[in-house]
Formats: C-alpha cells, structure tokens, sequence
C-alpha cells in the first residue's frame, strides 16, 4: 500500500466534509489523516488528506473527487516538493525522578512544554510525520496518558499558490 | 419583472417556468404545500398528481429517457422524500437527467427530529450528482438554475433540492436570469485533438476491431455521428443493454447486445477484438464478466464524458474525455482523411462473424406446457407496435427478452433499469414517456412481480388521461430469480412463488385489479389471441390497458453467462456451449 498527501480546494458549503469523507468510505479508500480549514480566500477551504491505496490507483481517488461539484481543485503534495507538518498534544506522566530525562527529550526534538502539573506535562511537538513517531517513542517509556493529533499538513515548495488560476 | 417580490413557493414556480419545465411529477404534503399553492396557478406547467412519490420519480425518469429532456419530480419532506430514493439511485446509476425537488421542515426545526423530518441532503449524497438545501426564499432562483444545469450538462444525472418551508414562505426579490457560480463545475465536451489522431491511427491498423456503444451514445444524441462512423469504418457494432436503439438493429454491422445474456456474436466479437472502440460505456459488469478474462487481447479507446469511468475498470490505451456527439463527429472527420477511401482490412473478422451470426441467431424453444412462450409475444409486441414505439421493462427476465426479442431502430424508444436493477420501474417510467411523448405509442413490458410494486400508477394513468399499454409477463414468479434457483440453486425454488397464474390462487387477479383502475384489461392464454389482444391495444387510446399474457415459467433467458465467469463460458442454451474457431 502506497499512501498519498492530497490537497483539497473545496468551496466552504455546509456538507463538504461529508461529502469528502462519504465518497472515500464509499468507493473504498482509506483515509489515513484529514486535515481541514479555511483557505487565505474567503469562502474556499482547504482539506489536506492522507489517503492509502492499495487497489484503487490514486487517479480514480483524485478523478472521484474532481466529481463532487463543491472541489475546485486537487494537488498531490509530494514529499520532496512539499512541507508536511504534524501537530501533536502529548499528556506524558512525571514525577520528580523522570521529568529531567523528559524536558531533555522535548529539548532534543525541539518540542515544547504547555502546562505542567505535578505527575505530568502536556507537551506539543510539530514536525513530520517520522519525527512525530520518533518523539512519541521516545516518551512511551514515562507512560503517555493522552495523546491528540492534527492530521498532517502541507504546503507546495515556492511561490505557487494553489489558488492561483482558480478564480478569474 | 426583475424587481418583482415573491414568495420563495412562487420563486420555485416561476424558475421552474423559466427554465423551459412543462411538466412535473409529484405528490403534496405539510412541508411542500406552500409550492403547491402558486402551481395551481401556473399556466406552463403540468403537474400530474401521482399515487405513490416512488411513481413520481420513475415517470420523471422515463419522461427524461423518452425525450432527452430533463425530468422533474416533487415531493414533501421525511416520507415524501425517502420514496423518492429509489428512484433518484436508479437515475444515477442510469445518468438520467432527473430533477428532484422537496419540502423540508422549517429551518428553525431542522435537527430536533420535526414531524416528517428526513436529512434527506445526507440520506441522498451518494446517489445524487449534486444536492442543495436551501434555507433562504433569496437563493431559490440561483439553485434552481444551477441545479437544471448540473443535472443536465456534462454526465447527466440526478439533483436533489431540499427547500425548507420557511424558505418557501418568506419572500424575496426575484432576480432573473440568476448568477450561476459553479467553480468546481466545468465539464469537458470537447475532445483533445492528440488523443483523436491516436484513437483513428490505432482504429485504421486494427484487425479485429469492434464498437462498444453504451448508453451515453443516446444521451448525447449521438446516434446519427455513430452511423456514419460505423459505415466508415465497417466495423461490427455491439450496443449494450442501456444503448438499445442507438444502433438499428437491422442494420447488418449490429451483432446485439453484449453481457450476461447478450447474443453469441456480440459476446463473442468483444472477447476476441483487438480494438475496443468504447463509445460511451462504462465496462459494467454484467457485460465484461470476469473482467479479468474480458477481451484479453484488445487494446481499449474508451470515450466518456465522466473522466472517472476512464480507467476505473480497464485500463485505456486511448482515453478521450469529451462528449460523444462531439468526439465521434471529430473522429469521423480525422478517420476519413487517414482512411482516404481506402477500408479497414477487416474481411477475415467478418467471415469469422458472419459465421458467428448464422450458426447462433437468438431464439427459443417453445414452452411445453401449454403455456404461452413469453419470448413470443414479446416479439410480436414489438412487431405488431413497430420502431417508433416506446418499450419500457421491468427488471428480470421480461427485460431482458425484451432487450432481446424487440427491436430496435432508433435511441430514447428502450427504457429500463439498467444499471441498479430497479423492479417496479415500468410502469410509472411509461407514464412519464408517454407523458413527454404523447403522439408515440408506448408500451410498459412488465412481470407479474415487478407490475406488484408500482401499479398504483394505473390510476395517475386513466385519470389523467395518459393511455400507456401494460403487458404482463405473467409467469407467476418472481422468474429471474427462479431461473438462478433452477441453475445453481438444485431447483428449489425459495420464496419465488406469487401465486398470480391462472393455475394459481390468482392473487391478485390483474384483469380485476386492472378493471378497478378504470383500464381495458385483456386476458391471453392462447397464442392465438396474442396477435388480437396487442392490436386491440394499440387500438384503444381512451383509456391505459392491461394485458395478462399467462406464460410459461420455465422459460429462461438465453443466452448466458453465469455470474463470476468469463465471457469464454458462454452457453447459448442450457448446457450447450457455442463452438468458436476461425480465430485466435
């Protein structure tokens, strides 16, 4: 199985995540991460999904999606021409013995440390998809209590826009 | 009249009106009323009161089938709405034009689970092209407009629009024409020049060379373009069970219909065809069977207006993504100045045909139990009513003999459910093309199972004055289903009894249930009385008719290919596979 960084212009009209999420689950792809929001443009959105694809070629996914009257345009973002971020909140158990080895790992992957009580820390770390793995490893010996996620993120490399051309 | 202020009900009337609609199909209740009040009052639209909402979209889907124009049905909302379902899937599946319009609850209420609320938007979203709900009387125009061209532009389909009664009462300048803003919408009809130039090379080079025409043929109207292309190229012709007619049938290049039970030489010429010339089809799978051994040694032009089709199934050498009217008119210009008079050396391919043709012709044998042969009065049905005629099926046997044994000369006179399979679907699809085509004789071919689900219409039908002739193909089964039980199923026969033949509890019994729908009801049991009773048909205009023709149920649709197999193991009959040699 192959996976895929899409990104999605839609126009923001209620049930266009449904109708995103719906055609996916429908014609049998596998969404790995969504992320969605609005665009720099008033009225448009941006989805950026992950998808898997094991039988479907990726061109049937983007040719379905293209269907759906509420997208206006779809990219692929490779990795070597693209910025690919994650978002993470990690809610990591601490006592006096272990928080030192932890703010040191948080030091280490360039995280940061936004609330701290006295048995845990929750700590946000961005990066992609590998050092946001590598992190999270990293932690699991000190007990992770709470981990929450952002889809991945990205952006084409350069000054293109992906909305350039779009509107008249 | 630009400035005008009117009601979002009397918004919806007059878009309607202005977007060219004369007819509509529908049934009122609580969150709808507010619009069935100014379509009294309309002057340019019909609107025919069905019996059952299910009925409205199957008559607005073979109102659209008959004519090419859009088809438009109207319900309320929750109930009203869900009965629309079926039909609304089947237009999708079929690429019918289909306009669906219905009452929601207030948008104040949406959410709280109102008296017959329905997310009918959601419940929709994977059979529709396009849906819209609209909350405000202000947007009532511009939704209609774009919802008139989604469904009727590029790969015609189904739009749902969802209108909240508060929408329908509140009022709001009517502005007209709209503003149409559909960013994400800009179908491509005309076809890249490059892939014309590769599709006629590989055409003029071809041995084997077959036109696979699918149904979008005849929702482009591009049969004529298709002819001449035909004639040009001198290639056999196989039409699939949604493009019956888009190709005569006496014309001699047309080998059938392909598929699970098309013909000898169209199953045939597909499976040993070095170029398939797709026009318009979508490699279903009742026609390829097991994909994986369809047609192994062709290499595959495939033309459709949805680019999604384009290699969804088999991998296209030649994809073109235009519409077909317009590609095949670009082909024939690009394929007559590569031909430049010469012809595709095809002799070889015809004399393996031909042979095909002559040792395989479709036919039947004839009931033994004192039956009427089904496939027999189907033939004389189409004979007796000629090209012109409108026949639409059922879903089973019947449509498939009828797909079979009528034939057909010219696009939008076959109408089925082709694609979801949809029993109940001809009744109500008659009415609506008779309703579109008022001048053509129009035939609904049904079975006794599906004529149960739907023939409430009957009524909509004598009341309305809309005289459409029902024959039913009456074998007392659920017949297609039992054909299967009889192959692969040791004959025990589940649940296919409906107890509907003369020999039967005769429940119901349909000259009755046809005589209390106000109809001529005809009962046939003699071959004799077939000829009769079809022309008295025809004869009668001043009310629908009904003719019980109670026929054999064990006769069974030849031939086939049984479900999961290839194409290779077609039986022409029960047991009998047909012999192929003369090509590798």
């Amino acid at each position: 199985m192959s996976t895929h960084v899409l990104s999605l212009l839609v126009e923001d009209k209620p049930g266009i995540l449904t109708r995103v999420a719906a055609l996916f689950a429908r014609r049998g792809f596998n969404i790995e991460s969504l992320a969605v929001g609005a665009s720099e443009i008033e009225g448009l959105s941006r989805i950026t999904v992950v998808i898997g694809v094991e039988g479907a070629p990726l061109e049937q996914v983007t040719k379905q999606l293209n269907k759906l009257i509420n997208v206006i345009k779809i990219v692929e973002l490779d990795a070597d021409q693209a910025v690919q971020r994650d978002h993470m909140l990690i809610k990591v158990k601490t006592d006096a013995s272990t928080r030192s080895q932890v703010l040191e790992a948080v030091t280490l992957f360039r995280a940061r440390v936004i609330d701290v009580v006295s048995d845990a820390l929750i700590i946000e770390v961005t990066g992609d998809t590998a050092k946001c793995a590598a992190f999270l490893k990293v932690l699991e010996p000190f007990g992770i209590k709470e981990l929450v996620q952002s889809g991945v993120l990205a952006m084409g490399r350069g000054s293109k826009s992906i909305t350039e051309k779009v509107l008249k | 009249m630009s400035n005008e202020v009117l009601t979002g009900a009397q918004a919806i009337v007059r878009s309607l009106e202005l977007l060219g609609i004369e007819d509509v199909f529908g049934l009122p209740g609580g969150a709808i009323l507010p619009t069935y009040d100014p379509l009294m009052d309309s002057q340019k639209i019909r609107h025919i009161l069905v019996r059952h909402e299910q009925g409205a979209g199957h008559a607005a889907e073979g109102y659209a089938s008959a004519s090419g124009r859009l088809g438009v049905c109207i319900a309320t909302s929750g109930p009203g709405a869900t009965n629309l379902v079926t039909a609304i899937a089947d237009a999708y599946m079929d690429s019918v034009p289909l306009l669906a319009i219905t009452g929601q609850v207030g948008s104040k209420l949406i959410g709280t689970d109102a008296f017959q609320e329905a997310d009918i938007v959601g419940i929709t979203m994977p059979i529709t092209k396009h849906s819209f709900l609209v909350t405000n009387a202000a947007d009532i125009p511009e939704t209609m407009a774009a919802a008139v061209m989604i469904a009727t532009t590029g790969r015609p389909g189904p739009v749902l629009v969802d209108i909240t009664k508060d929408a329908q009462q509140g009022k709001a300048e009517f502005v007209w024409p709209p503003k149409v803003e559909l960013a994400g919408y800009k179908p491509v009809t005309k076809p890249h020049g490059k892939q014309i130039q590769a599709a006629a090379q590989m055409i003029a080079e071809a041995k084997r060379p077959v036109l696979y025409v699918g149904g979008g043929v005849v929702r482009a109207g591009a049969n004529q373009e298709l002819l001449k292309l035909a004639e040009l190229i001198g290639a056999p012709v196989v039409t699939t069970l949604m493009a019956r007619g888009a190709f005569p049938d006496s014309h001699k290049q047309n080998l059938g219909m392909p598929g699970m039970h098309g013909t000898v030489p169209a199953v045939t010429a597909l499976q040993k065809s070095d170029l398939l010339i797709t026009l318009g089809a979508r490699f279903d799978d009742r026609v390829t069977g097991d994909v994986k051994g369809f047609a192994t040694g062709a290499k595959v032009i495939h033309v459709d207006i949805d680019p999604a089709e384009i290699g969804k199934i088999r991998f296209a050498d030649v994809p073109i993504v235009g519409d077909a009217k317009e590609v095949i008119t670009e082909l024939n210009a690009e394929m007559a100045s590569v031909l430049k008079n010469t012809k595709l050396d095809i002799a070889d391919w015809w004399v393996f045909l031909n042979g095909l043709l002559e040792r395989y012709p479709l036919g039947y044998n004839k009931a033994t139990d004192g039956k009427l042969s089904p496939q027999h009065v189907i033939e004389r049905i189409g004979e007796l009513s000629g090209p012109e005629a409108i026949y639409a099926a059922g879903v089973g046997q019947h449509q498939m003999w009828s797909a079979q044994f009528i034939k057909y000369e010219r696009p939008n006179s076959w109408l089925n459910s082709g694609g979801a399979g949809t029993m109940g679907y001809s009744v109500p699809a008659a009415m609506g093309a008779k309703v579109a085509q008022p001048d053509r004789l129009v035939w609904a071919i049904d079975g006794d199972g599906c004529f149960q689900m739907t023939n409430q219409e009957l009524a909509t039908c004598a009341i309305n004055n809309i005289p459409i002739k029902v024959a039913v193909i009456n074998n007392s089964s659920l017949g297609m289903v039992r054909q299967w039980q009889t192959l692969f199923y040791n004959e025990r026969y589940s649940n296919t009894d409906l107890h509907t033949g003369t020999d039967a509890l005769m429940i119901p019994d349909f000259v009755k249930l046809a005589e209390a729908y106000g109809c001529l009801a005809i009962r046939v049991e003699k071959e004799e009385e077939i000829d009769a009773a079809i022309k008295l048909a025809i004869a009668t205009n001043d009310r629908p008719v009904v003719i019980d023709f109670i026929v054999s149920r064990d006769s069974m649709v030849w031939p086939m290919v049984a479900a999961g197999l290839t194409n290779d193991e077609i039986q022409y009959a029960r047991d009998a596979a047909p012999i192929w040699d003369g090509v590798e």
